[in-house]
C-alpha cells in the first residue's frame, strides 16, 4: 500500500479524542511547532488504521508529528509534542 | 443545533434497524431508531461496533446520510469491501428488528450548518457521497436558497448512489446542479461526463475562486488529494476546501 493511502484526514481523530474531551477538538486551531502555520486539526494529516493501537496527527504543510495517540491495556497516552497551542471553543457557560 | 449536546463524552448506545435499503448492488443504507440521540450536523460520522461471541470487537466510522432534522432516526449508507470485516455483515447480514451498538454524533470539522450559506461546491467519488447527502438534505429540508452543484464520480450507472433522489433534488429551479461523471462504463444515451475528476473538468463544474465557494470533498483517498491539489491550483483558498478521506478504514 503507497503511503498516501495511509493518510487520513485529522476529522477521522475525532471518535478517539470525544473518549477523552467533552470539548470538540477536530474545529480547534492548533499551531505547528515545526513550520508555525496555524489551522483546524481535523485538515491535518491522520495516520490510523482500525488495527493499529494509535494515531498519528502530522502537519498538512510540513508534516511534523503534531500529536499521537496511543491505546493499550486499558491506557490511552496523548503525546501532543508538536504544537504550540491549541485554541479550543469555550462552551462551559452552554451546558443545558 | 446540537451544540448543548456535544458536551458530554462519546458513549455507546444501542440502535434498532428499522428499514434497509438496496441504494446499488454493493451498498445499501440502514435506517436506525436511535433512542436518546442528541442530534448532529450534516457531515458528522459516527463509529459502530460490532461484537463476536468469543468478546473480540470491531469498530468503524461512517458518514451519517440523512439531514439533522429526523429526530432520533438516523440514515447510514454502507459500501460492501469484500475483504471487509464490517461492511459484509452490514451490507448482507444485518436484518430488521436486529440491534447496533454506535455511539456519535463525531466530528465537527467536516460539516456544513446552514448559517456557513454557500455557494457549495461537494465533490464526491464512490460512497464519499453520504457526507455530502446529509448536506443536499439538510439544504432541501430547510427550503434553503444557498447554491449548490455536486460533482459525482461513480464507476458506472449502476453504481450511482441516490441515483433518484439526486435527479430529483437537482430539478430546475431548486437551486443545487448535479453533475456525475462515470469513470469505467458510460452507457450509449449518457449524458453526463466520463472519466477521473481532473483539473480541466474542476475547472469547467466547479465555481470561480472569485464566487469564494464552500467547497467539500469526500472519498477515497487519491480522488480526495487529487481534488483537492487541483482546486488549489485553479486558485481557491486552501481554507475553503473541506476534505474527508476514505483511507484504508478495513470495511
Amino acid at each position: 500500500m503507497e503511503d498516501n493511502q495511509m493518510r487520513l484526514d485529522g476529522n477521522a481523530i475525532a471518535g478517539l479524542l470525544g473518549e477523552l474531551f467533552t470539548a470538540e477538538v477536530t474545529d480547534a486551531r492548533g499551531a505547528c511547532l515545526g513550520c508555525g502555520a496555524v489551522g483546524a486539526l481535523g485538515a491535518q494529516h491522520l495516520y490510523m488504521h482500525p488495527l493499529a493501537p494509535g494515531a498519528v496527527l502530522r502537519c498538512r504543510w510540513c508534516e511534523s508529528v503534531l500529536m499521537v495517540l496511543v491505546h493499550a491495556e486499558g491506557r490511552v497516552r496523548l503525546a501532543v509534542r508538536g504544537m504550540a497551542w491549541l485554541d479550543i471553543e469555550d462552551n462551559a457557560e452552554r451546558i443545558d | 443545533m446540537a451544540r448543548a449536546a456535544l458536551q458530554r463524552r462519546l458513549t455507546w448506545r444501542l440502535a434498532e434497524v428499522t428499514q434497509l435499503v438496496a441504494e446499488t448492488p454493493r451498498v445499501r443504507s440502514l435506517v436506525l431508531e436511535v433512542p436518546g440521540w442528541p442530534g448532529h450536523r450534516a457531515g458528522q460520522h459516527m463509529d459502530v461496533r460490532l461484537t463476536a461471541e468469543d468478546g473480540y470487537a470491531a469498530e468503524r466510522s461512517y458518514s451519517i446520510a440523512s439531514a439533522p432534522d429526523a429526530g432520533e432516526q438516523l440514515t447510514l449508507t454502507v459500501e460492501r469491501l469484500d475483504d471487509g470485516e464490517v461492511s459484509p455483515y452490514l451490507t448482507e447480514e444485518l436484518r430488521v428488528g436486529d440491534q447496533l451498538e454506535l455511539r456519535g454524533p463525531i466530528g465537527g470539522y467536516f460539516v456544513w450548518d446552514l448559517e456557513m450559506g454557500g455557494p457549495l461546491m461537494l465533490i464526491a467519488g464512490g460512497s464519499g457521497i453520504c457526507p455530502l447527502m446529509a448536506m443536499l438534505r439538510r439544504r432541501a429540508g430547510a427550503s434553503s436558497k444557498v447554491p449548490a452543484r455536486l460533482l459525482y464520480s461513480s464507476r458506472s450507472r449502476e453504481d450511482i448512489i441516490y441515483r433518484e433522489e439526486l435527479h430529483r433534488r437537482g430539478a430546475a429551479g431548486s437551486g443545487l446542479e448535479v453533475i456525475h461523471t462515470l469513470t469505467r462504463v458510460q452507457p450509449p444515451d449518457w449524458t453526463g461526463r466520463a472519466g477521473r475528476i481532473d483539473q480541466a473538468m474542476l475547472n469547467d463544474v466547479a465555481w470561480s475562486p472569485t464566487d469564494r465557494p464552500l467547497m467539500y470533498v469526500c472519498g477515497p483517498t487519491t480522488l480526495v488529494e487529487h481534488v483537492a491539489d487541483a482546486l488549489v491550483n485553479l486558485g481557491h483558498d486552501p481554507e475553503r476546501v473541506k476534505t474527508e478521506r476514505f483511507g484504508p478504514t478495513g470495511g
